[in-house]
């Protein structure tokens, strides 16, 4: 058994916990909150506002659904731009009530569609990288499923980008990637091995902070386990990104990602 | 058949890169346009004199449809003669992924540049300005981590130096055999980008044939004034995933600048022959005292 491709199915799970699966472990009072305010009610995204440890914070949460009916009114957590409008509008909210973010990533990227270029998907998800980037609160983005190109980043330019054990962050899914380079989907697998989607790779590459653990066998063994687990290093990660002041915490955050990726110096 | 049935005309498919001659040794990138005299329009097949179709910036002057157009004609048409001044110019990609097949050593040869990417400082009618020109003629001006570099130090020059930024975006998004680093460099730019924008400082985005994927979801849709040149493809998903997606045929003219003009996404639709007195125009108007 392909090590990197377990991985990839247990992060597909159908039983995987989602989003609201551990929000409801970790945070208490939670009240969703709906819209853009624009144009709709993108349901991939939960977003609201909860207390963690009697601190409120400002949830955003793609949620993947866990029946066939929630799977497909949810778009299979593949969100359209007034998702990511709405993810903004939370966060922008949170700004001015000087609320932590904690973001739920776990899409297998922005929907493709007529409606979505209509609306403005580059756009949207292109605002989300620059807003992010200034947030005036600590900002936590956790990967609990898939982690899928723009669609997930759109809500991961954090303080702190953690991932689970056995989720993916990629540029694009397995199957897509080998399509575009062997113009053969049914080599996925080998593609998942040459991309370093998992969250091992990804934090030898600085690329996330923290891998939260999941019972042997998946998340879906025992949700409780990794919602603990998730609970105590956000209570740990708060304190410490409160304790920076502003400057610090937006240098910090701008240099974390201004670092990412290695180039050469060649001959002029 | 007319007088040219028996010419061999070099077509000019803007659906491809256009090959361009051997590698020079000077400094001067090399020109868009194949050797010979007569070129065929790859939108409407007419035939076009090579003469007229560079003194009239690559616009056929039947359909008027805009080829594509290599760093080394941008600079010339944008950029006053003379001001152009490159940075960072040795900067080229790693292979963080250890990728088997990465090889960028050919587009180096066939472009003469180290990246899709020319950064650098100029003058447009005597407004200074850091301008940032893609080339698609490189793997397809996709943006690697040595791309998003140039640009992220482009744009911190830029702020620096209380300049305007204009980024030429011409790319198919992002660098595959980069993976997740390529994927960062969205967040990168855009971070830049925003604090150059909070110095209350101007960027203007010229979208090219063709802007999509991580580039249209990163910074070509970031300017306070987005123009675009006529009939340019822009969309963030490909057309194919998009129709495997929906199962349906995409209608047309879907994902031009003209089709992002009435969706709201884009600020003017400006032909090559205007692009540098317009440009000219909003940089006068933007002017810092
Ligand atoms: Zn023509």
């Amino acid at each position: 058994m392909n090590k990197v491709w377990s991985k990839v199915e247990l992060a597909r799970h159908a039983d995987r916990p989602a989003a609201l699966d551990y929000i409801n472990i970790i945070f208490t009072d939670f009240i969703e909150l709906h819209g853009d305010r624009l144009f709709a009610d993108d349901k991939a995204f939960v977003c609201g506002i909860a207390k963690f440890n009697d601190q409120p914070v400002t949830i955003i949460a793609q949620q993947k659904g866990r029946n066939t009916k929630e799977k497909i009114e949810r778009n299979f957590a593949m969100p359209h731009p007034e998702g990511y409008r709405k993810a903004l509008r939370f966060m922008k909210q949170a700004e001015k009530f000087k609320r932590p973010i904690i973001c739920f990533v776990d899409t297998p990227g922005a929907f493709c569609g007529i409606g979505a270029e209509e609306r403005g998907q580059g756009e949207a998800i292109a605002r989300n990288l620059l807003e992010m980037s200034q947030l005036k609160v600590p900002v936590i983005s956790i990967i609990i499923g898939e982690g899928g190109s723009g669609g997930a980043l759109a809500v991961a330019v954090a303080d702190e980008v953690w991932m689970l054990e056995n989720s993916i962050y990629s540029i694009l899914s397995p199957e897509g990637f080998a399509t575009i380079l062997w113009k053969n989907s049914a080599r996925a697998k080998e593609a998942a091995e040459i991309m370093k989607m998992t969250a091992e790779d990804l934090k030898g590459f600085g690329i996330i902070d923290k891998i939260i653990r999941e019972k042997k066998g998946g998340a879906h063994r025992d949700v409780n386990y990794t919602a603990n687990h998730m609970k105590d290093e956000i209570a740990a990660s708060l304190k410490r990104l409160k304790a920076k002041s502003m400057e610090k915490l937006l240098d910090d955050r701008y240099d974390k990602f201004r670092k990412m990726g290695p180039y050469k110096l060649g001959d002029v | 058949m007319g007088m040219f049935s028996s010419k061999k005309y070099i077509t000019l498919d803007i659906r491809k890169h256009i090959e361009t001659s051997d590698k020079s040794e000077d400094k001067e990138y090399k020109p868009y346009i194949p050797n010979g005299m007569w070129v065929k329009c790859p939108e409407c097949g007419m035939t076009l004199y090579k003469e007229d179709l560079e003194k009239g910036n690559l616009v056929c002057i039947h359909c008027h449809s805009h080829l594509r157009m290599g760093v080394a004609e941008r600079i010339k048409l944008i950029i006053d003669e003379g001001t152009f001044e490159e940075i960072d110019r040795n900067i080229e990609s790693d292979n963080p992924l250890n990728f088997t097949d990465y090889d960028i050593k050919k587009y180096q040869n066939k472009t003469g540049l180290k990246s899709a990417v020319v950064t650098g400082k100029g003058n447009i009618n005597k407004h200074p300005i850091m301008v940032a020109i893609m080339e698609f003629g490189f793997k397809g001006g996709s943006m690697s981590v040595a791309e998003g570099e140039k640009i992220t130090r482009a744009i911190e020059k830029a702020t620096a130096e209380k300049l305007p930024i204009i980024i030429f975006t011409a790319s198919g998004g992002a660098r595959m055999e980069e993976g997740i680093f390529s994927l960062m460099q969205m967040a990168k730019t855009s971070a830049a980008l925003a604090r150059h924008s909070q110095a209350g400082l101007l960027y203007i985005t010229v979208l090219t044939d063709p802007t999509t994927g991580g580039i249209t979801a990163s910074f070509a849709m970031l300017g306070d004034i987005i123009l675009a040149e006529p009939g340019t493809l822009v969309g963030f998903a490909g057309k194919r995933v998009i129709e495997q997606t929906i199962k349906q045929q995409l209608p047309n003219g879907f994902q031009t600048s003209e089709f992002l003009l009435e969706h709201g996404f884009i600020d003017k639709i400006v032909p090559r022959g205007e692009l540098k007195t317009t440009i000219g125009k909003i940089l006068e108007m933007h002017k810092i005292d």
